[in-house]
């Protein structure tokens, strides 16, 4: 998985990004008082809801960056102002370094015919038209010739596995195909960031476990940027470079899958993650402690972003001698039988304990 | 691959080829009415009969006859004829006319001003009940009211019996599967046939005069409040009837204590919409000599006083924006839940005592005093005598507007009427009615079927052979090409303002409320400015027509537009269209089944104005309608052209109604049931009166996403 580099530019900035529905809704993210209300509060006062609040985050080039969070945080009418489908309120969205809040109606449809691209968590086809013809609606409101779009949606038809129901309608399709569909659409135009709201929500378990293994390889296979808003926190950590969880239209955290689950900000993103086996998520990063006077100096040597999960064979083998977590030629620190232990066992509650857990909010580069 | 894709393949191939051959059809028929101009047109002059229509005269002076002896079905139906006439007096001898040997009402002005307001307070809120009564007392100014009240004792006559049969009726269609299907082909009928067709068979039986006018409007009122009491009823959760079920509750206590209570608000809806169709029916009897405000305009449009036409006409305006607005309040009244508080329900009920004194005082006033009892035209105030009357100068204003316009705008209006005359209706009357009758035959049944499959190319050969059996093919041609015409200017307007309206809900709530006002207007209303505008004459007529079936098309394209996903607009909106391309590539083509059916209510409301239309020197089949009522040889005629407006009728309705199931078989959402119920509940559930509170329909910003 690709990491963010803080060498390169993102690809996407947003900074103190507001949206507040209802009357005078510019006067919230203005006023200092009104901006800090809770929900119910301003509500009861002004009849406004703050959807997004004070929102900033980046999203690296080949990144997946996911929005997570529950019914009503937010997460939809986030990504729907990435692309100004809905009107942000206040703040600003650097594109590539564009404000995209600030350019015209014609350069805005252009970003959107020839940069962006979205999937819907109702696919939002074309009922009308043939599985070809909604594969190459981008393309064919930008003005490419029949002839070239058609070759083209064949190509992505063929990348997402459908061919053979290019000619179908879509109301002919399963839930399922109908959002290889939408994920074809969204590739045809070789956009440079792909948004995903809630693309799977709809389809039925073992569908949706199949689709985000199609997510993951076509992020491999094409290493596009992927904004993906989800509800589900196995899917956000199954393909979430980093992930934002949501509160309220706010940031309740922003970090990578071991940090969300490894450090929780507070007790509302503890509550999500308590669920999530640990095994699978943390790294040795999470669990190691350090070397103790007496452990035995010839473990195994392993990188600190090895999974837990991957480390529990070895170092259970390893009969005493504890595993030594190495990046570097240096040695950060060891994990034991006990450390492994207590995270499977599920004995360790809230934070991870070890010095890497109150430390490791920020994961360093990638080792190895 | 599945059968289903290669079906789907065989379509998308056959389709643009339909086109095609469309296309040569029209060419070949073309061709054909140049080469063979007036053979075979089976044009019939005006006075001349048919075949059938002498026996159709036959059977009326059969029935005359009859009358005069002793037949034992006569009799019975005379009994019918003879009570629905004392209703309809009595209802007279309450509002309108002298009575009980005094030369006034039972009730003067000022007792029915009292009374209707206090309904409407009673029944509404105080805003509607202020409104009855200025809509009231204007009507008296405007000179009219004696006429306005034989127009309301007949509409509300024709109501209590429409209520009295349709209740009943529609309960019975709620509750049991058998009768409903027994019922929806009738109801369909009766709604499709063009509201004059059925004047004509009735005065056969019920003889010319109020009795007629009252049934007719009894049957054309009867089917609203029928198919929405069964609606309702049948809208009701299963839930909560079984529910009731589950605790041993017997049908009937079923019905009283869950069905009928849980539905009294979509009964109340189709009593109100009982009532405006009465209305509308009660002024078109005037055409069998229904006392009232149609008679009048009727009489004002043949001697070509649009300045009479049009003050009589703003008066049917006034009556029918009240009684909407009245019952509106009222169906609102019964969407409220919960009960009001009790100091609020305390206050009510004092107000209600307070204004029923009140009321009962004028009542007595108005049979006390002449001044209560007969609209005044003058009071005396400080030794002047003062004009109550206005309706000499709204007369005078239109009448002046109307001069003005023929001599100042004669030249605009006479261009566009001549423009579209020339362009539009001449040459497709030529196709139509100039060309060989097996011509025409085979090119429409050639087209049906084209547009809308086999089956519907076997309704149209069926309905054209009736029409040849009629004697009246030339004139139903002719119709036909003025219909057609009105339709297509119907379409073009309905789909932009309908886009418009559906795409902008401040669009929606600026023009809705002129859409509402526009169908509860009775159909004769709209005949008045067009003549004005462009003379008496086949393109008025068009015209007329034309508006008339504006709102309800715009209505049903508006609300098919709003229907389509906001996420696939917003899909193809994250895609970089513009608005033209939502309307064209996603909008209107997944709205496509309510533009077909917006096409198919379009076409019905302009065919029932066909009648309307031979008023005023529109020719075909509408003057032969008129003509049968006023000259007794061309009775049978007119019979057969009734016949015949049906049959154009139930052809461009099977036609479009096939074309709008194929529309909504490929892929489109479906928007109306095979049967056409649920096409025909639309129009009534969309004017569903806003109680106060919320907004009907947030405007669309997207807070209402999650």
């Amino acid at each position: 998985m690709a990491t963010p580099s803080t060498t390169t530019d993102p690809v996407i900035e947003v900074k103190d990004l507001w949206k507040v529905f209802g009357p005078r809704a510019d006067a919230v993210p203005r006023s200092p008082e009104l901006a800090t209300l809770g929900r119910r509060e301003l509500m009861e006062r002004r009849g406004n809801t703050v959807a997004v609040g004070d929102l900033s985050f980046q999203v690296a080039p080949g990144e997946v960056f996911v929005v997570m969070g529950l019914s009503g945080s937010g997460k939809s009418t986030l990504v729907r102002c990435l692309t100004r489908l809905v009107e942000p309120t206040a703040g600003a969205i650097e594109f590539e370094g564009e404000n995209l809040l600030t350019v015209g109606e014609k350069r805005l449809r252009h970003l959107r015919r020839h940069k962006f691209a979205m999937v819907f968590q109702h696919f939002g086809l074309l009922p009308h038209r043939r599985v070809v013809d909604n594969v190459s609606y981008g393309l064919e409101v930008r003005g490419t010739p029949r002839a070239e779009r058609h070759r083209r949606a064949m190509e992505v038809i063929e990348l997402v596995g459908l061919s053979g129901f290019e000619h179908g309608y879509p109301a002919e399709l399963s839930g399922g195909m109908q959002q290889r569909v939408g994920l074809a659409r969204a590739l045809a135009g070789e956009p440079d960031v792909l948004f995903f709201d809630e693309p799977f929500s709809a389809l039925d378990p073992l569908i949706r476990r199949e689709m985000q293994n199609e997510v993951a390889r076509l992020h491999r296979e094409l290493g596009k940027t992927m904004v993906f808003v989800t509800h589900d926190l196995s899917e956000a950590l199954r393909l979430g470079d980093r992930i934002l969880i949501m509160r309220d239209g706010r940031t309740a955290q922003v970090g990578t899958p071991d940090e969300l689950v490894g450090a929780p900000a507070d007790d509302y993103v503890r509550d999500f993650v308590q669920d999530v086996s640990r095994a699978d998520v943390l790294t040795l990063r999470w669990v190691m402690r350090p070397v103790r006077p007496g452990d035995e100096p010839d473990g195994p040597r392993l990188a600190p972003d090895v999974v837990v999960r991957d480390a529990v064979r070895l170092v259970l083998a390893a009969a005493g001698r504890p595993v030594q977590v190495v990046a570097d030629g240096e040695v950060l620190g060891v994990v034991g039988e006990e450390e492994i232990l207590a995270l499977v066992g599920g004995a360790v509650g809230g934070t991870v304990g070890g010095y890497a857990g109150a430390a490791g909010i920020h994961r360093g580069e990638p080792a190895g | 691959m599945t059968a289903a894709v290669i079906a789907a393949r065989i379509r998308a191939a056959a389709r643009p080829g339909r086109g095609v051959l469309a296309v040569a059809v029209l060419a070949v028929w073309a061709l054909l009415a140049v080469v063979l101009a007036g053979h075979d047109t089976l044009a019939l002059d005006p006075f001349d009969l048919a075949w059938l229509h002498r026996r159709l005269n036959e059977v009326n002076d059969a029935v005359g006859n009859a009358r005069a002896g002793d037949s034992t079905v006569i009799h019975l139906l005379d009994a019918v004829r003879a009570a629905v006439d004392a209703l309809v007096r009595t209802m007279q001898a309450l509002i309108a006319r002298p009575a009980g040997g005094r030369p006034v009402p039972v009730l003067g002005w000022l007792g029915v001003v009292a009374l209707a307001t206090y309904a409407a307070g009673a029944l509404g809120n105080l805003r509607v009940a202020a409104l009855t009564a200025a809509g009231l007392l204007f009507i008296g100014m405007q000179g009219l009211w004696t006429a306005a009240m034989d127009t309301l004792a007949l509409t509300l006559s024709a109501v209590l019996l429409a209520l009295l049969v349709g209740l009943p009726i529609g309960v019975a269609a709620g509750v049991s599967d058998r009768v409903l299907r027994v019922l929806t082909p009738i109801l369909d009928v009766a709604q499709t046939m063009p509201t004059f067709v059925y004047l004509a068979p009735l005065t056969l039986v019920f003889l010319i005069g109020p009795a007629s006018a009252a049934i007719t409007t009894l049957i054309y009122a009867a089917p609203p409040v029928v198919r929405l009491t069964a609606h309702g009823i049948r809208s009701v959760p299963v839930t909560s009837v079984e529910a009731s079920r589950s605790l041993g509750a017997t049908r009937w206590q079923q019905l009283r204590g869950v069905q009928l209570p849980m539905s009294r608000h979509t009964i109340v809806l189709g009593v109100s919409q009982t009532i405006m169709a009465a209305l509308s029916m009660a002024t078109i009897t005037a055409l069998i000599d229904a006392p009232g405000l149609g008679k009048l305009v009727l009489a004002s449009l043949e001697i070509q006083d649009v300045g009479a036409a049009f003050n009589q006409g703003l008066a049917i305006v006034v009556l029918a924006v009240v009684l909407d607005r009245v019952a509106t309040a009222a169906a609102a009244r019964t969407e409220r839940p919960g009960r009001p508080s009790p100091r609020r329900a305390r206050l009510r009920l004092a107000g209600l005592a307070g204004g029923a004194v009140l009321a009962v005082w004028l009542v007595q006033l108005s049979r006390t005093y002449l001044w209560a009892a007969r609209f005044p035209t003058t009071t005396t105030v400080g030794g002047h005598d003062v004009s109550w009357t206005l309706g000499g100068a709204v007369a005078d204003g239109a009448g002046g507007t109307v001069a003005w316009l023929s001599n100042h705008a004669a030249w605009a209006t006479g261009a566009l009427k001549d423009t579209v005359s020339a362009v539009l209706v001449d040459p497709l009357q030529a196709l139509l009615a100039g060309s060989p009758w097996w011509v025409t035959l085979v090119a429409l049944v050639a087209l049906a079927a084209l547009a809308a499959g086999p089956r519907a190319a076997m309704v149209a050969l069926v309905c054209l052979g009736l029409l040849l059996g009629t004697g009246l093919w030339a004139d139903a041609m002719t119709t036909l090409a003025s219909t057609v015409v009105a339709t297509a200017a119907v379409m073009v307007v309905g789909v932009g303002l309908g886009v418009w309206l559906g795409r902008s809900g401040t669009a929606d709530q600026l023009v809705r409320p002129l859409l509402d006002a526009g169908q509860t207007m009775p159909a004769f209303v709209y005949l008045v400015p067009f003549v004005a505008l462009f003379q008496p004459g086949r393109f008025t007529a068009i015209v007329a027509a034309a508006v008339y079936a504006v709102p309800v098309t715009v209505k049903i394209i508006a609300d098919g537009i709003r229907g389509v996903p906001s996420e696939t607009v917003e899909a193809a909106r994250s895609y970089g269209s513009d608005s033209w391309q939502i309307i064209t590539k996603v909008q209107l083509p997944m709205a496509r089944a309510a533009v077909t059916l917006a096409l198919n209510q379009g076409l019905i409301y302009v065919l029932s104005m066909v009648v309307v239309g031979g008023l005023v020197g529109a020719g075909a089949l509408g003057y032969d309608v008129v003509a049968g009522f006023s000259q007794g040889f061309l009775y049978g005629k007119g019979l057969a052209a009734g016949a015949a407006i049906v049959l154009l009728g139930v052809l461009l309705d099977r036609v479009t109604q096939i074309a709008a199931g194929r529309a909504a078989a490929r892929g489109a959402p479906r928007l109306s049931s095979p049967s056409g119920l649920d096409a025909r509940l639309r129009p009534a559930l969309n004017s569903r009166p806003r109680p106060a509170g919320p907004p009907r329909r947030p405007v669309p910003t997207g807070s209402t996403r999650r």
